[in-house]
C-alpha cells in the first residue's frame, strides 16, 4: 500500500514547459513516476522530456485518463491553475507553487471540498511513495521504500528527518506545505496512516504558527494507535516574525512551538529533538 | 505586511466606512495646524507599527489649541517597542457612548475567513478571548458565498439589541468584508468600534494587515509599505531572495529550507550555544547569493562562528561550497566556518572545501556541536 501515490497515479504537469516544471518532469520521471502529459496554454503538440503538451486540463484529462496533477506555475496563476484541475475532474492536486495569495486557496480548497478533491499545498515539495512514485521536488535519494510515514510542513526538514529513519525507510512522505491555508492537513495523512497496512509509525513534523499539530495531537489520541513521534521547529523563533514560510509566526502569543511541544506530550506522542535520534527511537519501538 | 492607522483609515472612508475627523502630522507646527481647523479639543496618536502605543504615552489629548504643539513634540520621536514615532494622527475628540469590537480574519484551522465581534471594545480582542470568552461572537464566512446579510443582521442585533444600530452595523461589516477581500487582506480590525453621543458607529481605530502572499498582486498595498519600521538589513536580504532574521546570539547560520533553518537554530540553543539569525538561502542557490548571505551575517559583530546546513536536492552542495571559497576570499570571513553539506553533489563539494580552512561535518548534529564550541572559543 502507502498513500495518495503509487504505481497507478497518472500525472499531469501544469506548467510543464517552465524551467521547474520541465526540469522536475524529468526527476519525476527518472524515478518511475507515470507522467502522462503536461499542459501549458498556447504550447500544445510540443513535448517536454518525452511527455505531450496540452493546452488545457480538460483536454488532457480526456486524452490520457490523468487522476492526478502537480502544478508549477507562477504564484499569481496557481490559484487558477488549481480551479481548472479541480473542475476537470483531477482528485488529486499538489501544488508546489511558492507565495499563492491566501485567499486564492481558500477559494480553491472551498471548490475541492464541493467536488471531492484533495489539494495538496500549496507552497509544499510533494508526496512520495518510495519506489512507487514521486509527485513533487525532493531528491530521491533521501528516500527508501519501508513503513514510516512521515507528514510535514516544511521541504528541507522533511528530507532531514527521511534520511534518519535509517533500515526503516518510508511508506509515503508527504508535505503538506508551509503556508497559513494549506489544502491537506496533518489529521488526514495521519488517519490514511493509521489506516494502511505499510505504515507501522508515523512521524509528524510540525513547527511554530497556527495549531494545527495540537488538534493533530487530539486526533491521535483518538484514532492513531501506531507509534507516533513528532519533532517541533521553531522553539527558539522570536514572536510577530515570519521565519520564512508564510505560515511560520508566532502572532501574539500563540502558536508557539512550546505549545504544540506540551499537546504531543499530553498525547504520548515521542519528541524528538535531534533527527538523528530517530532511527534508534525506531529500533526501541519498532 | 502592516501598514499605519491613518493609512487604514484612508482605506476605510474610501470604503465608505465612517471614521472621525482627522489629518497625519509629521512636525509639531502642522499638527497645530491641524488642531486649529478640527477645533479642540483632539487627541495626538502615535503612528507606530506596535500595539501597545496607549500604554507607553503615545496618545495625549491637548484641551487647548496651545498645548497641541508640546504635546506632539513629546510624542513625534519617541520611541515605542524600539520604533521611532515618525508621524501623529491629529484627531477630532469623539462623544463615546460605547465602544465594541469588529475584525475579520483567516481562521487557519477552518481555512476560511471569520468575522469576530465583540461587546468588549478597546481591548485587544486576544485579551478579550482569554478572559471573557463569552462576549466574543464568530462567525464562519463561505469562501464561495461571502459574508450573508443574515450573518451579519445576527450579529448587529446580539451587539445592540437594536434594529436601526443594526442596520448601520450589517453596512459596515459588508463594506469591511468587500475590502477584506478586494485588497487581500489577512487582517481588517476596527477597534474600538464607538456608537456616538448622536448614534453613529464609528471606526475610532483602524488596522490593515495585507497579505504578503497577495502584495503580487496589488501595487496599491505596496505603495503603504513603511520601510523605516523594517531592519534595513532584512530588507536587503530579501531583496536578494534571501529570508534574513537578526537575533541576538552568537552562532551564524546559514541553511536552505525554512523549517531546516528553524531545527537548525533550534539545534544550536539545544547544544548549549545561541543561535545570531534566521537565513533561509533558498531553494535554487547560486555562488553569488551565498557570497552575499555570508556578508550579511558578518555585518552582526556578535557572530564568533558560522554554520552552513544544506541538505541538497534544487539546491546543489558543489554551488554552496564555490559560494564558501568566493566568500572567503570578498567577504573577508574572520570567523571560524563549519560546513555540513548532503544531498545534490555533496561529493563535489567536499573537493572543493577540501584545502580551505572550512571545517567539514557529517552530520547535522555534529556539525552544530563543532559550530557551538568554535563560537564559545571565539569569546
Amino acid at each position: 500500500m502507502s498513500i495518495l501515490v503509487d504505481k497507478n497515479t497518472r500525472l499531469i504537469v501544469q506548467g510543464i514547459t517552465g524551467r521547474d516544471g520541465a526540469f522536475h518532469t524529468r526527476m519525476m520521471k527518472e524515478y518511475g513516476t507515470n507522467v502522462v502529459a503536461g499542459v501549458s496554454p498556447g504550447k500544445a503538440g510540443q513535448e517536454i522530456e518525452g511527455v505531450p503538451v496540452f493546452n488545457s486540463v480538460e483536454e488532457t484529462v480526456k486524452a490520457t485518463g490523468a487522476n492526478a496533477s502537480i502544478i508549477f506555475v507562477p504564484a499569481g496563476f496557481a490559484g487558477d491553475a488549481l480551479l481548472e484541475a479541480i473542475l476537470a475532474g483531477v482528485k488529486l492536486i499538489v501544488c508546489v507553487t511558492e507565495g499563492v495569495p491566501t485567499l486564492d486557496a481558500v477559494r480553491a480548497i472551498a471548490v475541492a471540498q464541493t467536488k471531492g478533491a484533495r489539494i495538496v499545498g500549496p507552497n509544499c515539495p510533494g508526496v512520495i511513495s518510495p519506489g512507487k512514485a514521486k509527485v513533487g521536488i525532493m531528491p530521491a535519494a533521501a528516500f527508501q521504500p519501508g513503513c514510516v510515514g512521515i507528514v510535514s510542513r516544511s521541504g528541507t526538514l522533511t528530507y532531514e528527518i527521511a534520511a534518519n529513519t535509517g533500515e526503516f525507510g518510508q511508506s509515503t512522505v508527504i508535505g503538506i506545505g508551509g503556508d497559513p491555508v494549506i489544502g491537506t492537513n496533518f489529521i488526514d495523512c495521519l488517519k490514511a496512516f493509521q489506516d494502511d497496512p505499510q505504515t507501522r509509525a508515523i512521524v509528524i513534523v510540525g513547527e511554530i504558527g497556527g495549531s494545527d499539530e495540537e488538534r493533530a495531537a487530539e486526533f491521535v489520541k483518538d484514532y492513531v494507535t501506531k507509534p507516533v513521534f513528532g519533532f517541533i521547529a521553531g522553539q527558539t523563533a522570536p514572536p510577530d516574525k515570519r521565519m520564512g514560510h508564510a505560515g511560520a509566526i508566532i502572532s501574539t502569543g500563540s502558536g508557539t512551538a512550546q505549545e504544540k511541544i506540551k499537546a504531543f506530550q499530553s498525547v504520548g506522542i515521542e519528541l524528538i529533538y535531534e533527527p538523528e535520534l530517530l532511527k534508534d527511537r525506531l529500533k526501541a519501538r519498532l | 505586511m502592516k501598514i499605519h492607522e491613518y493609512q487604514a483609515k484612508e482605506i476605510f472612508a474610501g470604503a465608505g466606512i465612517s471614521v472621525p475627523r482627522e489629518r497625519v502630522a509629521t512636525t509639531p507646527e502642522e499638527a497645530k495646524a491641524i488642531a486649529q481647523e478640527l477645533g479642540l479639543p483632539v487627541v495626538i496618536k502615535a503612528q507606530v507599527l506596535v500595539g501597545g502605543r496607549g500604554k507607553a504615552g503615545g496618545v495625549k489629548k491637548a484641551e487647548r489649541l496651545e498645548d497641541v504643539e508640546p504635546l506632539a513634540r513629546q510624542v513625534i520621536g519617541m520611541e515605542i517597542k524600539g520604533l521611532k514615532v515618525e508621524k501623529v494622527l491629529v484627531s477630532e475628540c469623539v462623544d463615546i457612548k460605547a465602544e465594541y469590537y469588529l475584525g475579520i480574519t483567516i481562521d487557519r484551522s477552518a481555512r476560511k475567513p471569520v468575522l469576530l465581534a465583540s461587546v468588549a471594545g478597546g481591548i485587544e480582542i486576544e485579551e478579550v478571548a482569554k478572559t471573557n470568552p463569552e462576549k466574543i461572537v464568530k462567525v464562519e464566512i463561505e469562501p464561495l458565498l461571502g459574508l450573508l446579510p443574515f450573518q451579519a443582521r445576527n450579529i448587529g442585533l446580539a451587539l445592540f439589541n437594536d434594529l436601526k444600530l443594526t442596520s448601520q452595523f450589517t453596512a459596515i461589516a459588508s463594506r469591511l468584508y468587500r475590502l477584506f477581500i478586494e485588497r487581500d487582506c489577512s487582517l481588517v480590525e476596527i477597534n474600538p468600534l464607538v456608537l456616538t453621543g448622536s448614534g453613529m458607529l464609528l471606526a475610532l481605530d483602524a488596522k490593515i494587515n495585507f497579505d504578503d502572499n497577495g502584495l503580487c498582486r496589488h501595487p496599491e498595498n505596496e505603495a503603504l509599505r513603511d520601510l523605516t519600521s523594517e531592519e534595513p538589513i532584512e530588507v536587503e536580504a530579501k531583496k536578494a531572495g534571501l529570508s534574513y532574521i537578526k537575533l541576538s546570539g552568537n552562532v551564524g547560520c546559514v541553511v536552505n529550507g525554512a523549517g531546516l533553518a528553524m531545527a537548525t537554530m533550534d539545534l544550536i540553543k539545544r547544544f548549549g550555544g545561541e543561535p545570531a539569525n534566521f537565513l533561509d538561502v533558498g531553494g535554487s542557490s547560486s555562488p553569488d547569493k551565498m557570497v552575499l548571505a555570508m556578508r550579511i551575517i558578518l555585518s552582526d559583530p556578535n557572530v564568533k562562528a558560522i554554520l552552513v546546513n544544506i541538505f541538497g536536492g534544487i539546491t546543489r552542495c558543489d554551488d554552496i561550497a564555490q559560494g564558501l571559497i568566493i566568500a572567503r576570499k570578498e567577504a573577508d570571513i574572520r570567523v571560524p566556518v563549519v560546513a555540513r553539506l548532503v544531498g545534490t553533489n555533496a561529493d563535489k563539494a567536499q573537493r572543493i572545501l577540501e584545502n580551505s580552512p572550512v571545517i567539514w561535518a557529517k552530520t547535522m548534529s555534529e556539525a552544530v556541536k563543532l559550530a557551538v564550541a568554535k563560537a564559545g572559543e571565539g569569546k
